[in-house]
């Protein structure tokens, strides 16, 4: 009996959205999003109008695994930044605490330098969320072991049915 | 992994379709695209050769509807079945809640199938899972070729633990959505154990 690896709670995903907002904000970028390295994304600001940020995300985390996987093939554990340069827009991405991915998207009215100083300082305050959300869940896997009360426990054949039927 | 947002009441899970080269993996997700509801997916990305054989993988975004009043998306994606892409299949099994074997019904290819559920078996005991724990489904594809194997060969040499198995044509669609909903059945129930 194992709680799923990783659940986000209201707080933690409030505390988030307040990092990367400030993040966007101080670093003039127009996109700020984290996804997690399955490429589930986790949350994301800005203008995400004309964005499609599943495929995004999908596609970032196998960007990091195959990087990860060249990393490991030199003797390096990872690449933490990766930066990829288009004509008007640039991706700048970072591996926070090991396990979530932090990407950032920019253009000419910003710069390389200036991004690169506020992922530091987001860096640190996600790696303290991420550590608070590894903790929680520490304690209620410890806690709840015996009755973890999941919305989930309930889930009937008919509800998956009706899933496939709409 | 599946991963639960309970701030946007959203339940994300990840499917793998697994099999050999050719076996009809992209085949069965270009038809789950075609065939669904256009606001209930998202875009089909290939990562493919020049020969549409698939590179690196192809991944296929699902909203399911909800359950419990959590909104269920699935995030479907396929591996690469040519042998030397196995760098590239073990980096998308990470965090993966349930796996679709594709087998390749035709009788030259049973070692190829075999091959490929070993192959399979060492990744995910590579990434943390095992396959005899893991939701899984087996789907025998190509049914409607002249060189199929009968089907309880194919299950006397594949099947490995009852697994539903499902016969199926990607390219028509015949049996295609029955494996999907099989897993996602799988992968849903195997919640409800956490």
């Amino acid at each position: 009996m194992t709680l799923p690896d990783l659940v986000l709670y209201d707080e933690e995903f409030r505390k988030i959205k307040e990092s990367l907002n400030r993040l966007a904000s101080d670093a003039n970028a127009n996109v700020v999003f984290l996804v997690d390295k399955n490429g589930q994304q986790i949350a994301a600001v800005g203008d995400l109008q004309t964005l499609d940020t599943t495929s995004l995300a999908s596609l970032t985390a196998g960007n990091v695994a195959a990087t990860d996987g060249l990393a490991r093939l030199i003797g390096e554990r990872e690449f933490s930044i990766l930066f990829h340069e288009g004509e008007r827009d640039n991706i700048h991405i970072s591996i926070v605490a090991q396990r979530v991915i932090l990407v950032v998207i920019f253009d000419e009215r910003t710069s390389l330098g200036l991004v690169r100083l506020r992922v530091r300082r987001a860096m640190a305050e996600l790696e303290k969320i991420f550590e608070e959300i590894a903790h929680k869940a520490e304690r209620e896997k410890q806690a709840l072991q015996a009755d973890f009360d999941s919305p989930f426990a309930e889930i009937t054949d008919e509800d998956i049915d009706r899933l496939f039927s709409e | 992994m599946t991963f639960i947002n309970y701030a946007a009441r959203e339940i994300n899970c990840k499917i793998v379709y697994y099999g050999p080269g050719l076996c009809g993996k992209t085949t069965n997700l270009q038809y789950i695209y075609d065939r669904t509801n256009p606001a209930a997916k998202g875009k089909l990305i290939s990562l493919a050769t020049e020969t549409d054989r698939t590179l690196f993988f192809d991944f296929l975004p699902l909203d399911l509807g909800t359950v419990k009043g959590f909104k269920t998306r699935f995030h479907l994606y396929t591996v690469p079945g040519q042998v030397f892409y196995d760098a590239s299949r073990k980096l998308i099994l990470k965090g993966v809640d349930g796996v679709v074997f594709v087998a390749d019904s035709q009788e030259a290819r049973l070692e190829a199938n075999v091959e490929s559920i070993r192959n399979l078996d060492k990744n995910l005991k590579e990434q943390g899972y095992d396959i005899a724990t893991i939701p899984y489904v087996l789907q025998f594809n190509k049914r409607d070729l002249p060189t199929t194997m009968p089907a309880d060969e194919m299950y006397r040499r594949l099947n490995i633990k009852r697994e539903p198995t499902f016969e199926a044509v990607a390219t028509t669609g015949a049996g295609v959505f029955d494996t999907l909903k099989a897993v996602a059945r799988q992968v849903l129930m195997d919640l409800k154990k956490r």
